[in-house]
């Protein structure tokens, strides 16, 4: 069985999001740009079911401009056999994303689609649930647990849900997307990525795909949340309850 | 909507918790850790030895946990005396006046009730040391606003010949921050200002009492960087890292404060303020007087404003942490990375096996980058570039090229920046899994590169099964950091490390504070690093500048020279 894993490039989470002076969206240039952290817990867990046997191949797939290149480089450096590149410019929205990702199914036949849950830029969390719309295979999202059952050709997912924990049992071929907790992502090695060097990425365009990107959605405006106010300190009890009196008027 | 909103908190939970880790050390950063601890009942402390407790030790140590446990309130004075080199015992001294009243009505009549602070729980924070090793018995802080305000408590003080410690934020490893008997604490937390940013230079002028962090936080927004990093930033003031000539993890790249440090505002004992707060690179004029005061420890003067100069903060960051299977390969993998990765290079820090067993052990959230067993060496490299393609591509041609050489026996490369803090975690919270694991005797030490690690070999020998020694530290900068970790001080171990350490390094022509300073731990064993003529030059450039020797007395230099003087 092969396994895709859609692996977005995002701004580095870690990184403060700086938005655009024109409120058009947010700045990018020069910004640390890294995968999308619950992408690379869909890749971890694709490799180790592959480590486990119970696959043959993990192919990873990103979309966007020419750098999505060093995303997939990063997947392939922790492990995944091959990459695929969709190189699109301009904005990618969840339901273009899926359509390509529907089209890529088609060429590769994979058992399994792993997602992230949602990437940290837009927070979407939708693309896992419109592919497995469009593929009309089932779909185990929010994935804290994932167990392949060979035989039986199902997957057993324990998901995350507002009272606790769900456990579904999906027919394969199937759409998993990943939740933090699912497990904690390795480290690109040395050896592997040397390794990586001499992996294929193979390049598609959405046309090649039949796919055409539109969308009928519009940014109107990004902006900054407010700003908090600094808090202050109080020197007694007595001036608390003053400013909770007269200022906050709580009391 | 809601599921949305809860999921989203577990991703900013874990990776939170890997990231405080470079932007605020958690050590450093922790209010309770810096501010809370029971030196309570340390006779009853597991870390000390009988022989210790019957010796009713002034000194203590306890941790973070026995801290809460033991609570600040139960907290039993002892007269102090300290660990380290410091064995035999120091007389308080006599010319020194004690407080009275009319003292205290004149700092508040300065400084106003709220700065003049004589609360036992915020004195017993300003007397005790970061590790729990030193403790004064000062009952007075004072937090002065202004340069005026220091300069007018430094006359009277100098007046009256009261001693005082100048403490910023107490993060000193070597017992120098804190008061050794009574001496009056000045904290100039409180002068915190940034006075101004010149963005085309890069030039930094601000007030002694910034945060390291908060400078490197204000810097951010200008796309600038401080011109040194350290695991105590969340804590240490920036007059407290000139007045330590703090060293850290970006020296490598940007050279030690004495190249940094553009100019600095003074106060003297006498309360004279020296104005050499120059903004130029260049400027000889005369004896270029703010480099006695760049490392000085307090001894010399007050550092109340700083300027500085700091570099383009440049995007394209990369980590690797490395494994080496021996020291020497270590050695020459700092060789071939300065020639290949040039003046990309911008951190080389290494850590032994038993210091990467001690940080998986006693930190919490680290994992091992390199499992699954543990290798013998660890190096961490950082590249700091403008061009990201440009460096990451070269750093990667550099460590495959060191692999096939045999330099590095594995590897990992940072894809992401959480990654990359994950990987500083383990070298930068190296002091607080020391901390946690129990005593510990500290050495800061400058060797030549070649044979710095057999003196670890040497001493693994010489106190065999009873200390576990741990080795890391700059290696780019020849900085050796010596931590022997036992389950309790203990004066026989003691004996074991002094004066050995100090005469083998001596020997080596290394230094005894590579970054550390002297602090009251090696001020007697200056002489180690020193010839004596010129610590009698430093005893009388001291006496010049201050002739009632009331700035942090008993420190620095060492203890004959003062009470002859
Ligand atoms: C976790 C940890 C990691 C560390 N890593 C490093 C490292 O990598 N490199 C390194 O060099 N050090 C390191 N240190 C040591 C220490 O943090 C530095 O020496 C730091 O620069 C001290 O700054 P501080 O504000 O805490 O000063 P303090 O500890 O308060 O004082 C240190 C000395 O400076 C004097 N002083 C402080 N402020 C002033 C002032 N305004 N005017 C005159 N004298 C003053 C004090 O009297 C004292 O002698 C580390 C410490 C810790 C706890």
């Amino acid at each position: 069985m092969k396994i895709m894993v859609a692996i977005k490039r995002v701004i580095d989470y870690a990184v403060k999001i700086r938005v655009k002076p024109d409120k058009s969206g947010v700045e990018t240039k020069n910004v640390k740009m890294s995968m999308n952290p619950f992408c690379e817990i869909a890749l971890e867990e694709a490799l180790r079911i592959k480590e486990s046997g119970m696959a043959s191949e993990v192919v990873a797939v990103s979309m966007g401009p020419t750098q999505c290149v060093d995303t997939l480089r990063t997947g392939l450096a922790m492990g995944a056999d091959r990459g695929i590149h969709v190189e699109a410019t301009g904005a990618l929205l969840p339901l273009s994303v899926a359509r390509l990702l529907r089209a890529l199914v088609e060429v590769e036949e994979p058992g399994l689609l792993i997602l992230g849950k949602q990437a940290i830029d837009d927070d979407c969390n939708q693309t896992g649930q419109m592919v497995a719309g469009l593929l009309n295979w089932p779909q185990g999202t929010f994935a804290s647990k994932v167990v392949l059952d060979k035989e039986k050709q199902a997957v057993t997912v324990d998901r995350e849900v507002d009272g606790g924990l769900e456990t579904l049992c999906l027919d394969l071929p199937a759409v998993i997307t990943t939740d933090l907790r699912l497990n904690q992502p390795r480290y690109a090695t040395l050896p592997n990525i040397m390794k990586a060097k001499s992996k294929v990425i193979k390049k598609f365009s959405p046309q090649d795909l039949n796919v055409e990107i539109k969308s009928d959605l519009e940014v109107v405006q990004v902006t900054e949340p407010p700003k908090r106010k600094a808090g202050v300190i109080v020197s007694s009890v007595d001036e608390l309850i003053d400013k909770l009196k007269n200022e906050a008027n709580v009391i | 909507m809601q599921n949305w909103g809860r999921t989203r908190r577990f991703l900013i939970y874990p990776a939170v918790n890997f990231l405080n880790n470079r932007r605020s050390n958690p050590i450093a950063a922790n209010p309770v850790f810096n501010s809370a601890f029971g030196l309570a009942n340390h006779r009853d402390s597991p870390l000390y030895s009988e022989s210790e407790k019957s010796n009713l030790h002034t000194c203590f140590h306890s941790l973070r946990d026995k801290v809460v446990e033991t609570g600040i309130r139960s907290a039993i004075r002892f007269q102090h005396r300290g660990f380290g080199s410091d064995a035999t015992k120091i007389q308080r001294n006599p010319l020194f006046s004690t407080l009275n009243s009319e003292d205290i009505s004149y700092f508040k009549g300065v400084l106003g009730e709220k700065n003049v602070i004589q609360d036992e729980e915020r004195l017993l924070t300003a007397n005790t040391d970061w590790m729990h090793k030193y403790r004064g018995s000062s009952k007075l802080l004072l937090q002065p606003r202004s340069t005026e305000e220091v300069s007018q408590i430094l006359k009277y003080c100098n007046s009256r010949s009261l001693a005082v410690v100048p403490q910023g934020g107490n993060t000193g490893l070597v017992g120098g921050s804190v008061p050794v008997f009574d001496e009056v604490v000045i904290n100039v937390s409180l002068m915190n200002n940034i006075i101004s940013f010149d963005k085309v230079s890069g030039i930094l002028v601000c007030e002694a009492g910034c945060i390291l962090e908060n400078l490197i936080t204000f810097l951010d927004t200008q796309g600038y960087i401080m011109p040194l990093d350290l695991g105590a930033k969340g804590s240490s003031q920036i007059g407290g890292n000139v007045s330590t000539n703090a060293g850290g993890l970006r020296l490598v790249r940007y050279g030690s404060l004495h190249g940094n440090v553009l100019g600095l505002e003074v106060v003297l004992a006498n309360g004279d303020v020296l104005d050499m707060l120059g903004t130029l690179r260049k400027d000889n004029t005369g004896y270029d007087l703010k480099h006695l005061f760049i490392g000085s420890e307090g001894s010399l003067g007050i550092v109340t404003k700083v300027s500085i100069l700091t570099p383009p903060k440049l995007s394209a960051v990369n980590v690797a942490f490395l494994a080496c299977k021996d020291y020497f390969s270590c050695q020459k993998l700092l060789v071939e990375a300065k020639w290949k990765l040039g003046e990309i290079l911008s951190a080389f820090e290494f850590l032994d096996n038993l210091a990467m067993d001690l940080v998986l052990n006693h930190l919490e959230g680290v994992r091992n980058p390199l499992p699954p067993s543990l290798h013998s060496f660890y190096v961490l490299i950082e590249t700091t570039g403008s061009d990201e393609a440009y460096s990451k591509e070269k750093l990667e041609a550099f460590l495959l090229h060191a692999m096939g050489a045999g330099l590095i026996t594995d590897g990992a490369l940072a894809q992401d920046i959480n990654q990359a803090s994950s990987f500083w975690l383990i070298r930068e919270g190296l002091p607080e899994a020391l901390m946690k694991a129990g005593a510990v005797y500290k050495y800061d030490l400058s060797l030549p590169i070649e044979n710095m690690y057999n003196l670890v070999e040497e001493m693994r020998i010489r106190l065999g099964e009873s200390a576990t020694v741990v080795a890391y530290g700059h290696l780019g900068d020849g900085n050796l950091h010596l931590n022997i970790s036992t389950p309790q001080y203990e004066d026989k171990i003691l004996a074991q490390i002094e004066p050995y350490v100090y005469e083998w390094t001596s020997k080596h022509r290394g230094s005894i504070s590579a970054e550390h300073g002297l602090g009251l731990m090696k001020a007697n064993e200056i002489f180690y690093s020193k010839p004596t003529n010129v610590v009698h030059l430093m005893g009388s450039i001291k006496k010049a500048l201050d002739p009632k020797g009331i700035l942090n007395p008993y420190k620095v230099l060492p203890h004959s020279l003062s009470s002859s003087s």
